[in-house]
């Protein structure tokens, strides 16, 4: 099977879709809400602890969670307690054009409010740019940075790179 | 070859250096911290051979970095082959290479001290294996001691940034380095006792009763000491495996975990450019911390069409843009003096070189992550059989569900009766703990229910499709055991 996430180190939108399912459009109008990029059957779960709402859940302690989108406010707690970095915040309604995307983040620089930054996609490929809209520093060191991103790339951009100064 | 940095920021970690030492390398004068080895001292000012092959005289530098491999050996005040990854540097230490051979001085001048102990429960290790058995057995009122050679308590724990999987009860959320420290907490608050820098060079049987040597090195020489007891527990965790390709032997490859160590425990840069050999979850768990380290991570390379760790830790590494190549290998390192390079080539099905699809990289660092095997030899010498479990990792101790080996009162846990990982070995050793505390008549009711609990844990985390195959290996072990003990009667 083409992109079988384990051929190729990584998950894709429709693997996601296909394996977890994704909130309705409906549901993506409302704003801000989880996703869980975790469809392995790892024994773990502080992100079902962590939501305070109930909308996680877990079958057993080794089945992938499951989260009601409908009771998810996207208030991003779970994302810097996943020990997976596995779970993203999207909200598409952020602005007119723009999506915001909360990402968990453990690497130096932190980049700060206000930012230029490139976005990546989930192999690593740059995408675009963002701006950084929020950064909070979140539990243990994890940081949760939301950066704004163009509307069509909010199920896609998942990671963030410091773009270098340029007198450097 | 670019010069070795020591890290001053990281975004996990907060390094808390001792005060500065002067020693002494081949008469050179060098600088350290207190507190770090000398392995690490002599590398974080750019010393990189730490010797050479007897056969064809090649340059040599560490391998895996935690006591095991021997590739560290040096001349430490006269005294030959002293690991020197494993032994923290001081004021005025002499330190030199020591050639092919160790060769004893002539008048050693050192100071032995002799003591006797006589315990209920020894604990060979203090990983989270030996640990949790520390903490169990202390918790149910045995007498227990934990020994262990390297100089800070909390086995691999000590080395891992990245949070665990598991449940609350196995500190699930916590960072590797942080469940070792709530652990010394634990033990510390229950009155349990743990040496560091004491290694267990010996076993012996005497009055019925089970002793070991051990060597304890101490400020100003070293203690031997004689421990006497009823029960053992080897916890001694395993060793990374080593892999044959050309100049393989060259400083700049080393096992994963040494490279854990000397980043994440004593704040040293390794290099500036990092090839990883091998995508199970050590290889995709140091590569992201390879790049919190400020390392730049050229690629990871499997010789399997897939990942054989968790598609997460992947995914953490694909998204940062390092590339995950599957089917391929590395053909050969290049360097005289230090690796400057690497090839890497793609493998067929059969894993064999496709030829013409070699690459070279530019890199300073070439890491091998390809498995761990388990550390047995003192349980050898102590007599336990042993069995070849493709599906633990090769040759462990065979044992039974309570963790006690073929002999009577030894037991064994964690990664060094078959690998596996952290939240498992924990539970090995509460098991091992509570049997022993149940067997001695110490609080046997609560020692059944904690080994019970224990039991049904293991047993659900074992269902997960990564554990599927130790559960698989523990019952042939199992059945190994039953069938030597029928023979036995």
């Amino acid at each position: 099977m083409k992109n079988e996430p384990r051929e190729i180190g990584y998950l894709t939108y429709d693997v996601l879709k296909e394996k977890i399912g994704l909130p309705s459009k409906e549901r993506l109008a409302k704003g801000p809400v989880a996703i869980i990029e975790c469809t392995e059957d790892i024994p773990c779960d502080p992100c079902v602890e962590a939501c305070k709402l109930g909308a996680i859940s877990k079958e057993s302690l080794i089945t992938p969670p499951t989260i009601d989108y409908e009771k998810c406010t996207g208030c991003t707690l779970c994302v810097d307690v996943c020990p997976g970095l596995a779970i993203f915040v999207i909200n598409v309604n952020y602005k007119e054009e723009k999506a915001l995307v909360s990402i968990p983040y453990e690497m130096l620089p932190v980049p700060e409010r206000r930012e230029k930054v490139d976005t990546l996609d989930r192999s690593g490929k740059k995408i675009g740019e963002g701006e950084i809209i929020k950064v909070r520093r979140g539990k243990r060191e994890t940081f949760v940075v939301s950066v704004a991103v163009d509307k069509n790339l909010a199920t896609e951009a998942r990671s963030i790179k410091i773009q270098k100064e340029e007198n450097e | 070859m670019g010069t070795i940095q020591r890290i001053w920021r990281h975004p996990i970690l907060d390094f808390k250096r001792g005060r500065s030492v002067r020693f002494q390398f081949e008469g050179k004068r060098i600088e350290g911290y207190e507190n770090e080895s000398i392995a690490v001292a002599l590398f974080a000012s750019g010393v990189k051979v730490f010797g050479r092959s007897r056969r064809f005289n090649h340059p040599m530098g560490w391998f895996c970095g935690i006591g095991k491999c021997s590739s560290c050996l040096m001349r430490v005040n006269g005294i030959p082959n002293v690991r020197t990854c494993i032994t923290p540097v001081r004021e005025g230490m002499r330190v030199e290479l020591q050639g092919r051979k160790g060769v004893l001085p002539d008048e050693p001048n050192i100071k032995v001290k002799k003591k006797e102990e006589y315990v209920r429960v020894l604990i060979i290790g203090s990983g989270p294996a030996g640990l949790e058995t520390g903490i169990t057995s202390t918790k149910l009122g045995l007498d227990t001691l934990i020994i262990d050679e390297n100089p800070i308590p909390g086995g691999q724990l000590i080395k891992q940034t990245h949070k665990f999987f598991g449940s609350k009860k196995e500190y699930a959320g916590l960072r590797g380095f942080e469940i070792a420290k709530t652990m010394l907490e634990g033990l510390r608050k229950c009155g349990g006792r743990y040496l560091t820098e004491t290694s267990a060079i010996g076993y012996y049987w005497k009055n019925k009763k089970h002793k070991f040597l051990a060597v304890q090195k101490q400020e100003d020489g070293y203690q031997l000491l004689e421990i006497k007891a009823d029960n053992i527990v080897v916890t001694s965790g395993a060793s990374e495996n080593y892999l044959p390709f050309p100049r393989n032997y060259l400083p700049g490859v080393y096992g994963a975990g040494g490279v854990q160590t000397l980043m994440n425990v004593y704040g040293v840069k390794p290099g500036n450019k990092a090839l990883i050999v091998g995508a199970g979850n050590v290889g995709l768990i140091i590569g992201y911390q390879l790049l919190q380290a400020g390392v730049e991570v050229k690629a990871l390379i499997e010789a399997m069409p897939h990942v054989g760790g968790y598609l997460v830790h992947a995914s953490k590494l694909a998204r940062l843009g390092v590339p995950i190549l599957l089917r391929h290998t590395i053909k050969e390192a290049k360097g005289e003096e230090y690796v400057n390079g690497a090839t890497i080539i793609e493998v067929d099905e059969n894993k064999q070189p496709i030829e013409g699809t070699e690459r070279k990289l530019d890199v300073d660092l070439i890491l091998i992550a390809v498995g761990l095997s388990a550390s047995t030899k003192i349980l050898s010498q102590a007599g336990c059989e042993k069995m070849f479990v493709q599906e633990l990792g090769g040759w462990i101790p065979i044992h039974n569900e309570n963790m006690e080996t073929t002999i009577d009162g030894i037991y064994v846990a964690g990664d060094g009766s078959g690998i596996a990982e952290a939240s498992t070995a924990m539970l090995e050793g509460r098991i091992a703990g509570a049997a022993i505390a149940e067997r001695e008549g110490y609080n046997p009711e609560d020692a059944r229910r904690i080994r019970e609990d224990a039991f049904s844990e293991l047993s659900k985390l074992r269902q997960s499709s990564s554990l599927k195959i130790v559960a698989e290996g523990k019952r042939k072990c199992q059945q190994r055991w039953n069938e030597v003990k029928s023979h036995e009667k």
